[in-house]
Protein backbone atom coordinates (compact mmCIF):
# COMPACT_ATOMS: atom_id res chain seq x y z
CA UNK A 1 0.00 0.00 0.00
CA UNK A 2 0.99 3.39 -0.98
CA UNK A 3 1.60 5.81 1.76
CA UNK A 4 -0.80 8.21 1.84
CA UNK A 5 -0.29 12.11 3.94
CA UNK A 6 -2.55 14.72 5.62
CA UNK A 7 -2.63 18.04 3.95
CA UNK A 8 -0.76 19.02 7.12
CA UNK A 9 2.08 16.73 6.87
CA UNK A 10 4.68 19.42 5.95
CA UNK A 11 3.54 21.58 9.07
CA UNK A 12 3.76 18.14 11.55
CA UNK A 13 7.56 17.76 9.94
CA UNK A 14 8.64 20.97 10.56
CA UNK A 15 7.29 20.65 13.96
CA UNK A 16 9.66 17.71 14.64
CA UNK A 17 6.93 15.07 14.73
CA UNK A 18 7.72 11.57 14.44
CA UNK A 19 5.27 9.59 12.34
CA UNK A 20 3.50 5.94 12.38
CA UNK A 21 1.76 4.32 9.85
CA UNK A 22 -2.51 4.60 10.79
CA UNK A 23 -4.79 3.03 8.09
CA UNK A 24 -2.40 3.51 5.13
CA UNK A 25 -1.43 7.09 6.18
CA UNK A 26 1.83 8.50 8.04
CA UNK A 27 0.62 10.50 10.64
CA UNK A 28 2.43 12.48 13.59
CA UNK A 29 3.04 9.70 16.62
CA UNK A 30 4.03 12.67 19.20
CA UNK A 31 5.74 15.81 18.61
CA UNK A 32 7.90 15.77 21.72
CA UNK A 33 6.41 13.78 24.41
CA UNK A 34 3.62 11.20 24.42
CA UNK A 35 3.27 12.21 28.43
CA UNK A 36 3.16 16.05 28.07
CA UNK A 37 0.94 15.72 25.16
CA UNK A 38 -1.50 13.37 26.84
CA UNK A 39 -1.42 15.47 30.38
CA UNK A 40 -1.78 18.88 28.22
CA UNK A 41 -5.11 17.50 26.90
CA UNK A 42 -6.62 16.82 30.32
CA UNK A 43 -5.12 20.08 31.94
CA UNK A 44 -5.28 22.36 29.09
CA UNK A 45 -5.67 21.16 24.85
CA UNK A 46 -3.79 19.42 22.51
CA UNK A 47 -4.26 19.87 18.58
CA UNK A 48 -4.86 16.66 16.66
CA UNK A 49 -4.25 16.25 12.81
CA UNK A 50 -7.35 13.42 12.50
CA UNK A 51 -7.36 13.85 8.60
CA UNK A 52 -6.68 11.03 7.79
CA UNK A 53 -10.43 9.77 8.59
CA UNK A 54 -12.68 9.54 5.76
CA UNK A 55 -16.11 11.43 5.67
CA UNK A 56 -19.54 10.69 3.47
CA UNK A 57 -22.08 13.46 2.43
CA UNK A 58 -25.18 11.60 2.41
CA UNK A 59 -28.38 13.45 0.31
CA UNK A 60 -31.16 13.61 -1.06
CA UNK A 61 -35.18 12.34 0.30
CA UNK A 62 -34.48 9.18 1.04
CA UNK A 63 -31.26 9.75 2.92
CA UNK A 64 -32.56 9.45 6.43
CA UNK A 65 -34.85 6.15 5.71
CA UNK A 66 -31.10 5.10 3.74
CA UNK A 67 -29.07 5.31 7.01
CA UNK A 68 -31.84 3.45 8.66
CA UNK A 69 -31.67 0.22 6.42
CA UNK A 70 -27.79 0.73 6.24
CA UNK A 71 -26.09 1.30 10.10
CA UNK A 72 -27.33 -0.28 13.54
CA UNK A 73 -28.92 3.42 14.91
CA UNK A 74 -32.10 5.48 13.87
CA UNK A 75 -30.16 8.18 12.23
CA UNK A 76 -33.62 9.24 10.85
CA UNK A 77 -34.41 10.28 14.16
CA UNK A 78 -31.24 12.94 14.46
CA UNK A 79 -32.39 16.82 14.73
CA UNK A 80 -30.41 18.89 12.25
CA UNK A 81 -27.46 19.82 14.05
CA UNK A 82 -26.76 16.98 16.10
CA UNK A 83 -24.47 13.82 15.82
CA UNK A 84 -24.50 10.30 16.78
CA UNK A 85 -22.38 7.31 17.20
CA UNK A 86 -23.55 4.21 15.46
CA UNK A 87 -22.12 1.32 14.01
CA UNK A 88 -22.01 -0.01 9.87
CA UNK A 89 -22.52 -4.21 10.26
CA UNK A 90 -22.21 -6.84 8.15
CA UNK A 91 -25.33 -9.18 7.81
CA UNK A 92 -23.79 -11.25 10.96
CA UNK A 93 -23.96 -8.54 12.95
CA UNK A 94 -20.08 -8.23 13.24
CA UNK A 95 -18.83 -4.71 12.89
CA UNK A 96 -17.47 -3.87 9.80
CA UNK A 97 -16.34 0.09 11.05
CA UNK A 98 -18.64 2.41 13.85
CA UNK A 99 -18.93 5.73 12.91
CA UNK A 100 -20.64 8.69 13.73
CA UNK A 101 -22.81 10.61 12.15
CA UNK A 102 -24.26 14.26 11.56
CA UNK A 103 -27.73 15.84 10.29
CA UNK A 104 -26.11 18.92 8.79
CA UNK A 105 -29.95 19.42 7.40
CA UNK A 106 -33.25 17.56 6.81
CA UNK A 107 -32.15 16.03 3.72
CA UNK A 108 -28.15 15.74 4.20
CA UNK A 109 -26.20 13.90 6.88
CA UNK A 110 -22.24 13.49 7.16
CA UNK A 111 -20.94 10.37 7.69
CA UNK A 112 -17.41 9.90 9.13
CA UNK A 113 -15.56 6.41 9.33
CA UNK A 114 -12.05 5.12 10.43
CA UNK A 115 -9.41 5.71 7.57
CA UNK A 116 -8.48 1.78 7.65
CA UNK A 117 -12.26 1.22 6.64
CA UNK A 118 -12.72 4.24 4.13
CA UNK A 119 -13.04 1.26 1.42
CA UNK A 120 -15.24 -1.06 2.91
CA UNK A 121 -17.40 1.19 4.23
CA UNK A 122 -17.37 3.17 0.89
CA UNK A 123 -18.38 -0.38 -0.60
CA UNK A 124 -21.36 -1.14 1.62
CA UNK A 125 -22.71 2.16 1.59
CA UNK A 126 -22.55 2.14 -2.42
CA UNK A 127 -24.40 -1.67 -1.99
CA UNK A 128 -27.36 -0.98 0.41
CA UNK A 129 -28.10 2.51 -1.85
CA UNK A 130 -30.51 0.60 -4.19
CA UNK A 131 -33.71 1.52 -3.79
CA UNK A 132 -33.08 4.56 -1.90
CA UNK A 133 -33.36 8.39 -3.20
CA UNK A 134 -30.05 9.12 -2.73
CA UNK A 135 -26.29 9.94 -3.26
CA UNK A 136 -23.32 9.19 -1.55
CA UNK A 137 -20.47 11.07 -2.04
CA UNK A 138 -16.89 10.08 -0.30
CA UNK A 139 -15.23 13.57 0.50
CA UNK A 140 -12.43 12.03 2.48
CA UNK A 141 -9.70 13.66 -0.34
CA UNK A 142 -11.39 16.93 0.06
CA UNK A 143 -11.92 17.31 3.71
CA UNK A 144 -9.11 17.62 6.29
CA UNK A 145 -9.98 17.27 10.10
CA UNK A 146 -8.96 19.03 13.04
CA UNK A 147 -9.62 17.71 16.86
CA UNK A 148 -9.12 20.37 19.67
CA UNK A 149 -9.21 18.60 22.47
CA UNK A 150 -9.59 19.91 26.21
CA UNK A 151 -10.74 22.04 29.11
CA UNK A 152 -9.12 25.45 26.86
CA UNK A 153 -10.85 24.29 23.55
CA UNK A 154 -13.79 26.24 23.61
CA UNK A 155 -11.91 29.58 24.80
CA UNK A 156 -9.27 28.91 22.13
CA UNK A 157 -11.58 28.64 18.96
CA UNK A 158 -13.84 31.91 20.74
CA UNK A 159 -10.65 34.10 20.38
CA UNK A 160 -9.67 32.95 16.67
CA UNK A 161 -11.00 36.52 15.07
CA UNK A 162 -11.15 34.55 11.55
CA UNK A 163 -14.01 31.82 12.49
CA UNK A 164 -17.00 34.00 11.70
CA UNK A 165 -20.83 33.09 11.46
CA UNK A 166 -20.88 30.22 13.67
CA UNK A 167 -24.68 28.94 13.40
CA UNK A 168 -24.35 28.23 17.30
CA UNK A 169 -22.22 30.16 19.58
CA UNK A 170 -19.98 27.62 21.26
CA UNK A 171 -21.12 28.34 24.31
CA UNK A 172 -24.53 27.12 23.51
CA UNK A 173 -23.15 24.31 20.96
CA UNK A 174 -24.12 20.97 22.73
CA UNK A 175 -21.93 17.87 23.46
CA UNK A 176 -22.77 15.89 20.26
CA UNK A 177 -23.79 18.64 17.59
CA UNK A 178 -22.38 20.18 14.90
CA UNK A 179 -22.72 23.90 13.60
CA UNK A 180 -22.03 25.64 10.12
CA UNK A 181 -19.14 28.50 10.57
CA UNK A 182 -16.40 30.16 7.99
CA UNK A 183 -12.82 30.51 8.40
CA UNK A 184 -11.20 33.32 6.84
CA UNK A 185 -13.85 32.83 4.20
CA UNK A 186 -13.74 29.25 4.02
CA UNK A 187 -16.37 26.48 4.79
CA UNK A 188 -15.58 25.08 8.51
CA UNK A 189 -17.60 22.86 10.44
CA UNK A 190 -17.53 22.87 13.94
CA UNK A 191 -19.00 19.72 15.77
CA UNK A 192 -18.42 19.44 19.69
CA UNK A 193 -17.34 15.89 20.06
CA UNK A 194 -14.38 14.04 20.32
CA UNK A 195 -11.94 10.70 21.14
CA UNK A 196 -10.19 12.03 24.46
CA UNK A 197 -12.73 12.06 27.33
CA UNK A 198 -12.40 16.09 27.62
CA UNK A 199 -14.75 18.55 26.29
CA UNK A 200 -13.21 19.96 23.00
CA UNK A 201 -14.32 20.23 18.98
CA UNK A 202 -13.39 18.96 15.62
CA UNK A 203 -13.29 21.16 12.71
CA UNK A 204 -13.99 19.85 9.41
CA UNK A 205 -12.37 22.45 6.25
CA UNK A 206 -11.15 22.06 2.17
CA UNK A 207 -7.76 20.63 2.70
CA UNK A 208 -6.34 23.51 1.02
CA UNK A 209 -7.21 25.73 3.91
CA UNK A 210 -5.83 23.17 6.89
CA UNK A 211 -2.72 24.77 7.01
CA UNK A 212 -4.18 27.93 7.44
CA UNK A 213 -6.49 26.92 10.49
CA UNK A 214 -3.74 24.13 11.85
CA UNK A 215 -1.60 27.64 12.32
CA UNK A 216 -4.55 29.76 13.59
CA UNK A 217 -5.31 27.02 16.59
CA UNK A 218 -1.60 26.87 17.28
CA UNK A 219 -1.31 30.73 17.79
CA UNK A 220 -4.49 31.17 19.60
CA UNK A 221 -3.71 28.43 21.84
CA UNK A 222 0.05 28.17 22.72
CA UNK A 223 -0.73 31.00 25.12
CA UNK A 224 -3.07 28.87 27.03
CA UNK A 225 -0.92 25.64 26.91
CA UNK A 226 -1.97 24.15 24.38
CA UNK A 227 0.19 21.59 22.59
CA UNK A 228 0.06 19.58 18.95
CA UNK A 229 -0.65 15.85 20.16
CA UNK A 230 -0.13 12.85 17.85
CA UNK A 231 -1.66 9.28 17.99
CA UNK A 232 0.42 8.17 20.95
CA UNK A 233 -1.42 10.30 23.36
CA UNK A 234 -4.54 9.42 21.29
CA UNK A 235 -4.46 6.08 22.09
CA UNK A 236 -3.91 6.43 25.77
CA UNK A 237 -6.77 9.11 25.93
CA UNK A 238 -8.99 7.27 24.26
CA UNK A 239 -8.12 4.44 26.60
CA UNK A 240 -8.41 6.07 29.77
CA UNK A 241 -12.08 7.24 28.26
CA UNK A 242 -13.07 3.48 27.53
CA UNK A 243 -13.33 4.22 23.93
CA UNK A 244 -13.18 1.39 21.88
CA UNK A 245 -10.68 1.29 18.45
CA UNK A 246 -11.66 -0.11 15.42
CA UNK A 247 -9.34 -3.24 15.34
CA UNK A 248 -8.67 -3.41 18.87
CA UNK A 249 -11.78 -3.78 20.86
CA UNK A 250 -14.07 -3.83 17.36
CA UNK A 251 -14.29 -5.82 14.73
CA UNK A 252 -16.19 -8.13 12.17
CA UNK A 253 -16.25 -11.21 14.34
CA UNK A 254 -17.36 -9.05 17.32
CA UNK A 255 -21.02 -8.39 17.83
CA UNK A 256 -22.19 -4.81 19.14
CA UNK A 257 -23.58 -6.38 22.62
CA UNK A 258 -20.31 -8.11 23.09
CA UNK A 259 -18.69 -4.48 22.95
CA UNK A 260 -20.94 -2.79 24.98
CA UNK A 261 -22.05 -1.20 21.84
CA UNK A 262 -25.28 -2.66 22.11
CA UNK A 263 -27.92 0.25 22.92
CA UNK A 264 -26.47 1.55 19.69
CA UNK A 265 -28.45 -0.83 17.46
CA UNK A 266 -31.60 0.02 17.07
CA UNK A 267 -33.72 -3.32 17.28
CA UNK A 268 -37.24 -1.23 17.61
CA UNK A 269 -36.84 0.91 14.19
CA UNK A 270 -39.11 0.39 11.91
CA UNK A 271 -38.65 -1.83 8.97
CA UNK A 272 -35.56 -4.13 8.35
CA UNK A 273 -31.48 -3.39 8.39
CA UNK A 274 -28.35 -4.71 7.73
CA UNK A 275 -27.15 -6.97 10.39
CA UNK A 276 -30.75 -7.19 12.14
CA UNK A 277 -31.20 -11.03 11.75
CA UNK A 278 -27.44 -11.23 13.24
CA UNK A 279 -27.92 -9.39 16.05
CA UNK A 280 -31.71 -11.14 16.90
CA UNK A 281 -29.66 -14.53 16.50
CA UNK A 282 -27.43 -13.14 19.02
CA UNK A 283 -23.73 -14.11 20.20
CA UNK A 284 -22.73 -17.64 19.96
CA UNK A 285 -21.99 -19.45 22.99
CA UNK A 286 -19.37 -18.56 25.42
CA UNK A 287 -18.70 -15.18 23.11
CA UNK A 288 -16.72 -12.71 25.37
CA UNK A 289 -17.92 -9.79 26.32
CA UNK A 290 -15.52 -6.69 26.82
CA UNK A 291 -14.42 -5.23 29.88
CA UNK A 292 -12.41 -2.75 32.01
CA UNK A 293 -9.08 -3.90 33.64
CA UNK A 294 -7.13 -1.90 36.10
CA UNK A 295 -4.26 -3.25 37.81
CA UNK A 296 -1.37 -1.35 40.64
CA UNK A 297 2.06 -0.67 39.69
CA UNK A 298 3.61 0.28 36.65
CA UNK A 299 3.57 -2.77 34.45
CA UNK A 300 0.97 -3.02 31.44
CA UNK A 301 -0.92 -5.66 30.05
CA UNK A 302 -1.25 -5.01 26.41
CA UNK A 303 -2.74 -5.86 23.22
CA UNK A 304 -3.31 -9.31 22.54
CA UNK A 305 -1.87 -10.46 25.96
CA UNK A 306 -3.68 -13.62 27.42
CA UNK A 307 -6.15 -13.16 30.88
CA UNK A 308 -6.06 -15.85 33.22
CA UNK A 309 -8.25 -17.00 35.49
CA UNK A 310 -6.34 -17.83 38.58
CA UNK A 311 -2.27 -17.36 39.34
CA UNK A 312 -2.11 -20.86 41.02
CA UNK A 313 -0.61 -22.29 37.64
CA UNK A 314 -3.73 -24.03 36.19
CA UNK A 315 -3.71 -21.29 33.88
CA UNK A 316 -6.96 -21.03 32.53
CA UNK A 317 -7.25 -18.60 29.72
CA UNK A 318 -10.19 -16.62 30.14
CA UNK A 319 -9.45 -13.23 28.08
CA UNK A 320 -7.55 -11.52 26.14
CA UNK A 321 -6.53 -8.36 26.07
CA UNK A 322 -7.07 -5.67 23.47
CA UNK A 323 -5.36 -2.06 24.71
CA UNK A 324 -3.72 -1.93 27.65
CA UNK A 325 -0.79 0.65 28.85
CA UNK A 326 0.31 2.45 32.13
CA UNK A 327 -2.38 5.21 32.49
CA UNK A 328 -0.66 8.88 32.41
CA UNK A 329 -3.80 10.13 34.23
CA UNK A 330 -4.59 7.80 36.88
CA UNK A 331 -1.27 6.33 37.35
CA UNK A 332 -1.81 3.03 37.15
CA UNK A 333 -2.29 0.08 34.29
CA UNK A 334 -5.52 -0.43 32.75
CA UNK A 335 -7.09 -2.36 30.21
CA UNK A 336 -9.58 -3.56 27.89
CA UNK A 337 -10.00 -7.16 27.74
CA UNK A 338 -12.91 -9.72 25.98
CA UNK A 339 -13.46 -12.17 28.91
CA UNK A 340 -15.50 -14.84 29.23
CA UNK A 341 -18.70 -14.09 30.71
CA UNK A 342 -18.66 -15.66 34.13
CA UNK A 343 -15.92 -13.31 34.93
CA UNK A 344 -17.10 -10.55 33.42
CA UNK A 345 -18.41 -8.82 37.07
CA UNK A 346 -17.27 -5.70 38.32
CA UNK A 347 -15.10 -6.16 41.51
CA UNK A 348 -13.71 -9.67 40.16
CA UNK A 349 -9.81 -10.26 40.31
CA UNK A 350 -8.54 -11.63 36.99
CA UNK A 351 -4.33 -12.15 35.89
CA UNK A 352 -2.97 -10.07 33.35
CA UNK A 353 0.06 -12.41 31.71
CA UNK A 354 2.47 -9.88 31.19
CA UNK A 355 5.35 -11.38 29.25
CA UNK A 356 5.13 -14.50 31.92
CA UNK A 357 4.59 -12.42 34.96
CA UNK A 358 0.85 -12.79 36.31
CA UNK A 359 -0.26 -9.85 37.35
CA UNK A 360 -3.48 -9.02 39.61
CA UNK A 361 -6.29 -6.62 37.99
CA UNK A 362 -9.77 -5.91 38.58
CA UNK A 363 -12.54 -5.84 36.40
CA UNK A 364 -13.74 -2.55 36.59
CA UNK A 365 -17.20 -0.70 35.05
CA UNK A 366 -15.43 1.52 31.68
CA UNK A 367 -14.60 4.38 31.49
CA UNK A 368 -11.57 4.59 33.31
CA UNK A 369 -11.29 8.56 33.88
CA UNK A 370 -14.40 10.34 33.24
CA UNK A 371 -13.68 14.90 33.50
CA UNK A 372 -15.27 16.63 36.19
CA UNK A 373 -18.41 18.39 35.43
CA UNK A 374 -18.45 21.96 34.29
CA UNK A 375 -19.64 24.22 37.21
CA UNK A 376 -20.69 26.47 33.80
CA UNK B 1 27.74 15.53 28.74
CA UNK B 2 29.43 12.47 28.06
CA UNK B 3 31.51 12.32 24.89
CA UNK B 4 29.10 9.86 22.26
CA UNK B 5 31.73 9.34 20.20
CA UNK B 6 34.23 7.71 23.26
CA UNK B 7 31.00 4.90 23.36
CA UNK B 8 30.86 1.79 22.08
CA UNK B 9 27.41 0.39 20.75
CA UNK B 10 25.23 -2.67 19.61
CA UNK B 11 23.36 -2.93 16.70
CA UNK B 12 20.56 -3.63 19.59
CA UNK B 13 21.10 0.00 20.50
CA UNK B 14 22.96 -0.22 23.47
CA UNK B 15 25.93 2.01 24.42
CA UNK B 16 28.96 0.61 26.25
CA UNK B 17 30.99 2.58 27.87
CA UNK B 18 34.24 0.81 28.76
CA UNK B 19 37.30 2.15 30.74
CA UNK B 20 39.27 4.64 29.21
CA UNK B 21 41.88 1.85 28.85
CA UNK B 22 40.19 -1.31 27.35
CA UNK B 23 42.76 -3.89 28.75
CA UNK B 24 41.82 -2.71 32.26
CA UNK B 25 38.50 -2.91 31.69
CA UNK B 26 38.57 -6.04 30.02
CA UNK B 27 40.31 -7.83 32.89
CA UNK B 28 39.16 -6.34 36.41
CA UNK B 29 36.89 -3.57 35.68
CA UNK B 30 33.40 -2.77 34.29
CA UNK B 31 31.46 -1.10 31.73
CA UNK B 32 28.61 0.82 32.00
CA UNK B 33 25.60 0.23 30.00
CA UNK B 34 22.43 2.00 28.74
CA UNK B 35 20.25 2.24 25.63
CA UNK B 36 20.81 5.43 22.88
CA UNK B 37 19.16 8.20 22.15
CA UNK B 38 18.27 6.57 19.08
CA UNK B 39 16.19 3.74 20.78
CA UNK B 40 14.87 6.12 23.55
CA UNK B 41 13.15 8.16 20.88
CA UNK B 42 11.61 5.12 18.94
CA UNK B 43 10.42 3.82 22.32
CA UNK B 44 8.49 7.11 23.16
CA UNK B 45 8.35 8.02 27.07
CA UNK B 46 9.56 5.10 29.26
CA UNK B 47 7.42 4.85 31.86
CA UNK B 48 8.63 1.54 33.33
CA UNK B 49 12.33 -0.05 33.25
CA UNK B 50 13.00 -3.73 34.70
CA UNK B 51 16.80 -4.80 35.23
CA UNK B 52 18.26 -7.71 36.24
CA UNK B 53 19.22 -8.40 40.20
CA UNK B 54 23.18 -7.68 41.10
CA UNK B 55 24.86 -10.97 40.41
CA UNK B 56 23.05 -11.98 37.47
CA UNK B 57 25.56 -13.35 35.33
CA UNK B 58 24.57 -12.69 31.96
CA UNK B 59 25.45 -13.57 28.06
CA UNK B 60 26.16 -11.41 24.93
CA UNK B 61 22.93 -11.11 22.94
CA UNK B 62 20.15 -12.24 25.41
CA UNK B 63 17.57 -10.95 26.65
CA UNK B 64 18.11 -9.53 30.38
CA UNK B 65 15.23 -6.48 31.16
CA UNK B 66 12.63 -4.75 29.71
CA UNK B 67 11.82 -1.41 29.33
CA UNK B 68 8.81 -0.25 28.75
CA UNK B 69 6.92 2.52 27.45
CA UNK B 70 3.15 4.26 27.19
CA UNK B 71 2.86 2.85 23.60
CA UNK B 72 5.47 -0.29 23.35
CA UNK B 73 7.61 -2.81 25.23
CA UNK B 74 11.39 -2.75 24.60
CA UNK B 75 13.60 -5.69 25.49
CA UNK B 76 16.90 -5.11 26.79
CA UNK B 77 19.93 -7.30 25.53
CA UNK B 78 23.56 -7.73 27.14
CA UNK B 79 25.87 -6.12 25.13
CA UNK B 80 28.92 -8.27 26.70
CA UNK B 81 29.13 -11.03 28.96
CA UNK B 82 29.37 -10.89 32.41
CA UNK B 83 27.98 -9.91 35.89
CA UNK B 84 25.79 -7.33 37.02
CA UNK B 85 27.72 -5.14 39.87
CA UNK B 86 24.96 -2.15 39.77
CA UNK B 87 21.43 -1.22 38.66
CA UNK B 88 20.56 2.19 38.83
CA UNK B 89 18.26 2.80 41.01
CA UNK B 90 17.63 6.23 39.90
CA UNK B 91 16.10 5.25 36.25
CA UNK B 92 14.10 2.59 38.24
CA UNK B 93 12.75 5.09 40.37
CA UNK B 94 13.14 7.49 37.33
CA UNK B 95 12.14 5.87 34.43
CA UNK B 96 11.65 9.35 32.30
CA UNK B 97 15.99 9.69 33.17
CA UNK B 98 15.90 7.25 29.79
CA UNK B 99 14.51 9.94 27.62
CA UNK B 100 15.50 12.78 29.51
CA UNK B 101 19.34 11.93 29.42
CA UNK B 102 20.23 8.16 27.76
CA UNK B 103 23.76 9.09 27.84
CA UNK B 104 23.97 10.20 31.79
CA UNK B 105 21.32 9.82 34.38
CA UNK B 106 20.30 7.87 32.08
CA UNK B 107 22.58 5.05 31.94
CA UNK B 108 20.96 1.18 33.47
CA UNK B 109 23.83 -1.02 34.30
CA UNK B 110 27.42 -1.69 35.36
CA UNK B 111 28.72 -5.29 34.66
CA UNK B 112 32.34 -6.57 35.42
CA UNK B 113 33.00 -7.81 31.68
CA UNK B 114 34.46 -11.09 31.54
CA UNK B 115 35.45 -10.66 27.65
CA UNK B 116 34.76 -7.61 25.32
CA UNK B 117 33.43 -8.71 22.24
CA UNK B 118 33.39 -6.81 19.11
CA UNK B 119 31.57 -3.72 19.24
CA UNK B 120 30.76 -0.81 16.81
CA UNK B 121 32.23 3.08 16.95
CA UNK B 122 29.54 5.75 17.08
CA UNK B 123 30.28 6.31 13.47
CA UNK B 124 29.31 2.57 12.76
CA UNK B 125 26.28 3.28 15.18
CA UNK B 126 25.13 5.56 13.06
CA UNK B 127 25.26 4.65 9.85
CA UNK B 128 23.00 1.79 11.24
CA UNK B 129 20.33 4.31 12.65
CA UNK B 130 21.05 6.21 9.67
CA UNK B 131 20.15 9.63 12.04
Amino acid sequence: MTDRFSPLHDIHRAAGAAFTDFGGWQMPVRYSSDLAEHHAVRSAAGLFDISHMAEFLVGGPGAGAFLDYALAGKLSAIAVGKAKYSLLLAETGGIIDDLVVYRLADERFLVVANAGNREPVAEALEQRAPGFDVRIADQSDQLALVAVQGPASRGILESIAEITELGTPLADLPYYAITEAFFSGRPLLVARTGYTGEDGFELYIHVEAASYLWNALVEAGEPVGLVPAGLAARDTLRLEAGMPLYGHELSIETLPVQAGLGRVVALSKEGDFVGRSGIEAGPADGARVLVGLAAEGRRAGRAGYAVVETDDGSGAVVGEITSGALSPTLGHPIAMAFVDERVASPGTTLYLDVRGTLIPASVVALPFYTRAKESS
Amino acid sequence: MTDTNALKYTDEHEWILVDEDPAVAVDAGSVVVGITDYAADKLGDVVFVDLPAVGTAVTAGSVIGEIESTKSVGELFAPVDGTIVEANQAVIDSPELVNSDPFGEGWLLKIAVAELPELLTREQYTAITGE
